[in-house]
């Protein structure tokens, strides 16, 4: 395996009411790493994000997934490896039934009949949510949207998972479920968030994005454990939380 | 969805002296209401609806011109009560049956009915998204208003109404804004412009047979009507 | 204004069926145009808009409240074709999943309450803004006069239509006394909140409203300064007006109008008991010396409106074919 599951080289982009987003970004990720995107509110993390799978395009600067650069003629392929989860579980939820939502991506990538049923049935139970199938996702709770959404993408098969904010608005059944799902996944996984408790269990990296660049990238228990590095971006830590003594009581995740 | 259609047609096309054909067209349609075990309370609840045009029904015969006649000693028309019997009759039977549709059959189905039915599928695509956003939207239109009931408004006379259509304003820009990142997540499972055949129910010949009873009956009934009317 | 099954007869629902199929078909493949392939998540979107906005009820007077019909709202936020499509989409769903409006009403009512709206509301915006100042303030007070005039407009469609399907003898003038003074009242409502929600979208997105989307952003940034009074007073004096020239024509035997009928020799013609047989149905004018008055009404009034939607169809027309050379402006 030559290539890294996702690469970004000197990525700088700037909105069309001119606020610049992204100020070269570099960021290499391994296959099967956990990688949790921290950094403040307006740091570009989301923006970053949707340049993953083409729904921006940068003014310089490359993505590449795996092997293949990020052009207008590789657009639907990267799509298909790049698996996004939407900070709001209602914008990626669209169609009237959980099973049509689930089965969007894969028939866009051609599937039918028995193969689509097949596909739809193996990513619900991926995420738990075999049951909701027949259900109208205006009428699921807060986490078992979460879990759809996640299944949404999961029905692409994808190589890298995109999560941003996945944790926001849920209970702690509901978190607890998602940790359960995500740990489940041998996929390489970049997770946005602001829960650093979070980041600290699933990730074994840890990147901070703050004003367009990264600013910190490490093993996430060192990064946690900088308080002068997270009070300057806006980052703090639960309170009572002491991320050394929890990397020692759980090696490894 | 084509059997409410064709009943309800058959219906408006009955020609209204023939009263029997109506009593036997109702008389059906209370057979299928039983049949698909709908509450009547639910059924007279949403008539209500009607209850506007019903008015204007009444008011026909006093307010029509053409031949009077006396009833309980006031003038009313004679063709206004023929009139309004006809509206009534039709508006009636027409409302009980669409109440009917949309009781018995989930929004999906009506929906893929109507592709069935020849509709341009994007107006169906675009009626599918508008109801999956419908509660949504409706909701944080609710919530708004509560926002704005909490800090002690409470609008009486039109002009007081500013802070209300600001936040109609508001809402659209939310639906809108919301539109472009539903739009983008469609992009991201690999949308390019037209929707992806999904595996869909269709009815079987069975099921048409059943449904084609209720038209058939109305239909007979108009057919009826009219050769009995000449 | 969701009429149920009934109240026109089968020929009127027919023709009105066709008339509005052909503009919707017309009017989906200019969205389509328009927004590429947003187009379903951003209809879809602001139809569950104007579904909710319709259920809003904002308070009249005292304690009764009106509801919003939104057609001429949804053409000039989202461009008249659009528009169009949208209320129609709402309109229909109404029918069939809500049981709101009759299914063989369907063609009346998408009409009326879509095609109407969107194109005849369409062409009074233009017309008002081409009037008013080149302002945010100007844009607004020609949303309120287009939604205002336009819930009159579709009253008005559903007159003509009434004299051509009545399914009870009740006068083709009657009706549009009624309907026309109900939904001039009606359209103050709808004119004054339509107008302040442009407005509301203005302060903060200026570039969504197709309407105003000629405003460069100084002039649209700067705030609207409208008399919520005057707008209002303003509103009831050309209701009061519209009233007066209304009810002479509503009353079924205005002597007035009769006496000069009779002088000038109209009520014995040949032509006018021509032109009462045949087309229109038999109930839908008043007595015979009535008759001729009835149908210049109807037809000044049938001009008017073919007039308004011809102007808001050649507009819409005009500004697709200007627009289609550019492509998207984002590269996905």
């Amino acid at each position: 395996m030559t290539h890294p599951a996702v690469e970004i080289r000197d990525l700088t982009f700037t909105y069309p009411d001119g606020r610049q987003a992204l100020r070269g970004v570099n960021l290499r990720v391994e296959h099967g790493q956990r990688v949790a995107l921290l950094g403040p509110n307006g740091a570009g993390k989301t923006t970053l994000a949707l340049h993953l799978n083409g729904i921006y395009t940068a003014d310089s600067g490359s993505v590449q997934i795996g092997d293949l650069i990020l052009a207008d003629t590789s657009l639907a392929e990267v799509r298909r490896r790049v698996g996004l989860v939407f900070q709001d579980a209602d914008d990626q939820l669209f169609m009237p039934t959980v099973r049509a939502d689930v089965a969007f991506g894969p028939a866009n990538l051609g599937l039918r009949g028995g193969e689509l049923d097949a596909r739809v049935a193996e990513s619900l139970v991926a995420v738990g949510a075999a049951d909701l199938a027949e259900r109208a996702p205006h009428h699921l709770s807060g986490g078992e949207r979460r879990r759809v959404s996640l299944a949404t993408a999961l029905a692409m098969r994808p190589d890298v998972l995109v999560c941003d904010e996945p944790t926001s608005g849920l209970d702690p059944a509901g978190r607890r479920e998602l940790v359960a799902v995500l740990r489940g996944l041998a996929i390489t996984q970049l997770l946005i968030t602001h829960d650093l408790s979070f980041a600290l269990e699933l990730c074994e990296r840890a990147v901070i994005v703050s004003g367009g660049t990264v600013v910190a990238d490490g093993a996430t228990a060192d990064v946690l454990a900088d308080e002068q590095l997270l009070e300057t971006h806006r980052l703090s830590l639960p309170y009572g939380f002491n991320p050394a003594t929890v990397g020692k009581r759980n090696p490894g995740a | 969805m084509a059997a409410a259609f064709g009943f309800v047609l058959a219906v408006a096309l009955t020609p209204r002296q023939a009263v029997w054909a109506f009593a036997v067209d109702a008389a059906a349609l209370l057979a299928v209401i039983r049949l698909a075990r709908v509450p009547a309370r639910f059924m007279l609840a949403r008539l209500t609806i009607i209850v506007p045009f019903v008015t204007f029904a009444l008011v026909i015969p006093f307010i029509a011109s053409g031949e009077q006649m006396d009833v309980l000693g006031v003038g009313v028309s004679r063709e206004g009560l023929w009139g309004t019997w006809n509206i009534l009759a039709k508006a009636g039977l027409g409302a009980t049956t669409s109440i009917l549709l949309a009781a018995t059959t989930e929004v999906p189905a009506i929906l893929h009915g109507l592709t069935r039915l020849r509709v341009p599928p994007t107006l169906t695509m675009i009626a599918a998204f508008m109801i999956r956003y419908l509660e949504l939207i409706a909701d944080q239109l609710r919530r708004m208003r509560i926002a704005m009931t909490a800090r002690g408004y409470d609008p009486r006379w039109l002009w007081q109404a500013r802070p209300i259509a600001a936040s109609a304003g508001a809402l659209f820009i939310r639906s809108y804004e919301r539109g472009e990142r539903v739009h983008a997540a469609m992009l991201a499972r690999g949308y390019a412009g037209a929707m992806p055949p999904l595996n869909q129910r269709t009815a079987g010949s069975r099921e048409w047979l059943a449904a084609g009873a209720l038209p058939l009956v109305a239909a007979a009934m108009a057919v009826a009507g009219l050769v009995v009317a000449t | 204004m969701h009429a149920p099954d009934g109240f026109l007869n089968a020929g009127t629902a027919v023709a009105t069926g066709v008339l509005s199929a052909g503009t919707i078909g017309a009017a989906l493949r200019q969205t389509r145009e328009q927004l590429g392939d947003k187009q379903v998540p951003l209809a879809g979107l602001s139809a569950a808009f104007i579904f909710a906005a319709q259920m809003f009820n904002f308070p009249v007077a005292g304690g009764t409240t009106g509801h919003l019909l939104g057609g001429t709202l949804a053409a000039i936020l989202l461009g008249p074709w659009v528009g169009a499509v949208v209320v129609t989409v709402v309109v229909v769903v109404q029918a069939l999943a809500f049981a709101d409006g009759g299914l063989t009403a369907l063609g009346y009512n998408v009409l009326n309450m879509a095609v109407v709206t969107a194109f005849g509301g369409w062409a009074i915006f233009r017309l008002a803004r081409r009037l008013l100042p080149d302002t945010a303030g100007g844009v607004v007070l020609a949303t309120g006069l287009a939604s205002g005039l336009s819930v009159v407009l579709a009253a008005m469609a559903f007159s003509i239509e009434w004299l051509f399907g009545a399914t009870a003898p009740v006068p083709f003038d009657t009706v549009f006394g009624a309907m026309v003074g109900v939904h001039t009242l009606i359209g103050i409502g709808e004119g004054l909140i339509s107008g302040m929600a442009v407005g509301a979208v203005l302060a903060v997105r200026p570039d969504l409203i197709y309407g105003a989307r000629d405003l460069d952003r100084a002039s649209a940034a700067r705030k609207p300064v409208i008399g919520m009074r005057g707008f209002v007073i303003g509103g009831i004096l050309v209701t009061m007006l519209m009233a007066v020239v209304v009810s002479q024509f509503a009353a079924p035997d205005p002597d007035g109008l009769e006496r000069v009928a009779t002088d000038q020799g109209f009520a014995d013609s040949a032509a006018d008991h021509a032109l009462a047989s045949g087309v229109f149905a038999d109930y839908a004018t008043a007595g015979v010396a009535n008759q001729t008055l009835s149908l210049a009404i109807a037809g000044t009034v049938g001009v008017a409106i073919t007039l308004a939607l011809a102007f808001g169809l050649f507009l819409a027309v005009r500004d697709r074919r200007r627009e289609s050379s550019p492509p998207s402006r984002t590269p996905v």
